[in-house]
């Protein structure tokens, strides 16, 4: 089984639109999690930047960028990006270099100031990437992405567009009770079914706005944790696992799949392996969790992720969400924090948010949206260019 | 009259410009037979990784794997009709190839009536146009039952 590090702090700086320069959610949220964590900035030894693209240089040395705001220190520091998996891989790097025995105490930030309306490429002429082609050619933005998969769940495996809806009544409720949360307000089916269409099936209300916000955490060895709580939540795992040759589905921001004529597409589909490697690693499974939180891109895919994470049988998710299970208050409660459908996504704050989430959890401080008596949750996420990301948190 | 404006590929050497008979133009590797689209300069089967390519043309027809109907207009480098136009995406499995392929569908074409596993075939449309020219693309058209 694989050494766990400590989660000794976290923190936030809440979503919203609120125009200002991503490295003031940044530090704030830093401050919150070394306030939380019980330490002083000047404690870090490592700090690990979850980088942004749209944000012009300071953006992509994101590390050095929020060093050099909380106020030079000599602390080492990495910048990492894996689009909405960049979260991940800065907590991992952290996570790496505190089971290496390099350093004890490490700051993970990201932050993001988004632009209004659609994701669109990077700017520029650049007809042989993949990112801006699908755009030029196709007029393939993210939502299409996301209907392409939706409409193939309804013809599959029966879905419909209230099942969607639902989704999103579901996480307004959650995010009722998160003061963090950029949309609090519980919304209604007929609210999702009257919302504009945007790529069929999906609504206005199905998709996930982009937004600005700030996540941090304070990881540290055990050992140190130790000396300062008794009883920190752990970071059992992480996976930032790519797919295996040929990844059939579709992924954005491709044209085609890979050809599985010659090779045969692999057992596990990349989906569920982002999980799976989270849970082998960790020595646990599906069957162990007390929550979840998912990338709700869409409302669509996070009926794709029940399955995707193994609480539930390919087609049976719809069922889940019908009977209440993945509701506060039901059996395995998925995205508590409101997902998501409440937050918008600021890219590289988000998965570091996730992981804020499970340990409020699971240090049962997580007010009105609490799920009693939470002992392990997960977190996963899926950037495009192939990057999986799950996170798996325990007390 | 005014002449007609000349028909240019949108992207260069991702399909044959023949109207009659549209291809997309993918490469294979000579060593473990796998097809790729767009093309590669490597055979990107972890167990291969030879680069030994040839060119060939990808099935024209397939069957329709799942679609979407986009209502709102992307931004940019899209070239977006003023007033927008919605139009349709498809992604259709080349059974050869055992390979999805994305494109639009033709305007005209009602999405609401659409079937998974229904045929499609290629054809050549056009994406956009400027003053002198057509920018042609390949797209997605229900063959007729």
């Amino acid at each position: 089984m694989a050494r766990g590090v400590a989660v000794l702090g976290v923190g936030m700086h809440p979503w919203g639109k609120w125009g200002r320069s991503f490295v003031e959610y940044g530090v704030a949220a830093a401050r919150a999690a070394l306030k939380d964590a019980g330490i002083e900035w000047k404690d870090v030894e490592f700090v690990a930047g979850g980088d942004t693209i749209r944000n012009g240089y300071p953006g992509y040395v994101a590390g050095a960028t929020f060093a050099q705001a909380l106020g030079w220190t000599g602390a080492q520091v990495a910048s990492t990006y894996g689009a909405c998996a960049t979260g991940a891989q800065a907590i991992d790097v952290a996570r790496a270099r505190i089971l290496a025995g390099l350093c004890d105490v490490a700051l993970v930030v990201g932050a993001d100031t988004t632009p209004k309306g659609f994701f669109a490429p990077a700017g520029g002429e650049r007809p042989t990437d993949p990112d801006w082609l699908r755009f030029r050619l196709l007029g393939a933005t993210n939502p299409v992405y996301f209907g392409l998969y939706a409409r193939r769940r309804m013809e599959t495996f029966g879905a419909t567009n209230e099942d969607f809806a639902q989704v999103k009544v579901k996480n307004s409720r959650h995010g009722l009770a998160n003061p963090n949360a950029r949309y609090r307000k519980a919304v209604t089916l007929d609210e999702v079914m009257a919302s504009p269409v945007v790529s069929d099936p999906l609504r206005l209300l199905d998709i996930c706005a982009t937004s600005d916000g700030g996540a941090a955490v304070v990881l540290t060895s055990l050992d140190f944790a130790r000396r300062h709580t008794t009883d920190a939540v752990t970071l059992a795992a992480v996976s930032t696992v790519t797919p295996r040759f040929p990844n059939t589905i579709i992924e954005m921001p491709n044209f085609a799949t890979d050809s599985a004529a010659s090779v045969p597409a692999p057992d596990v589909p990349f989906k569920d392996s982002i999980a799976r490697r989270a849970y082998e690693a960790a020595g646990v499974g599906p069957e162990d969790l007390d929550l979840a939180e998912v990338y709700d891109l869409s409302t669509a895919l996070e009926l794709d992720w029940y399955e995707n994470i193994g609480i539930a049988k390919p087609g049976e998710a719809e069922q889940l969400l019908r009977d209440g299970s993945t509701a506060l208050g039901g059996r395995i409660p998925v995205n508590p924090s409101g997902g998501l459908a409440s937050f918008g996504e600021a890219i590289p704050a988000q998965a570091i948010a996730q992981l804020c989430e499970l340990t409020w959890q699971l240090r049962g401080e997580a007010g009105g949206r609490q799920v009693e008596g939470a002992k392990l949750g997960v977190a996963v996420n899926q950037g495009l260019f192939g990057h999986g990301s799950a996170l798996l948190a325990k007390r | 009259m005014r002449g007609a404006k000349e028909r240019v590929a949108a992207v260069e050497g991702w399909f044959r410009m023949d109207e009659a008979e549209p291809r997309l133009l993918g490469v294979r590797c000579r060593a473990c037979r796998t097809s790729y689209f767009p093309k590669e300069s490597f055979c990107r089967n972890p167990s291969c990784g030879a680069a030994d390519l040839e060119e060939i043309p990808l099935s024209r027809r397939g069957k329709l794997w799942s679609w979407t109907d986009n209502r709102y207009p992307p931004p940019p480098p899209f070239v977006a009709k003023d007033p927008f136009e919605p139009y349709s995406v498809a992604a259709v499995l080349l059974e050869a190839e055992k390979m999805v392929v994305l494109g639009q569908v033709v305007a005209g074409v009602d999405a609401a009536a659409f079937r998974l596993g229904q045929e499609m075939e290629l054809v050549l449309d056009t994406l956009f146009e400027d003053e002198a020219k057509q920018y042609i693309v390949w797209k997605w058209r229900p063959v007729a039952a």
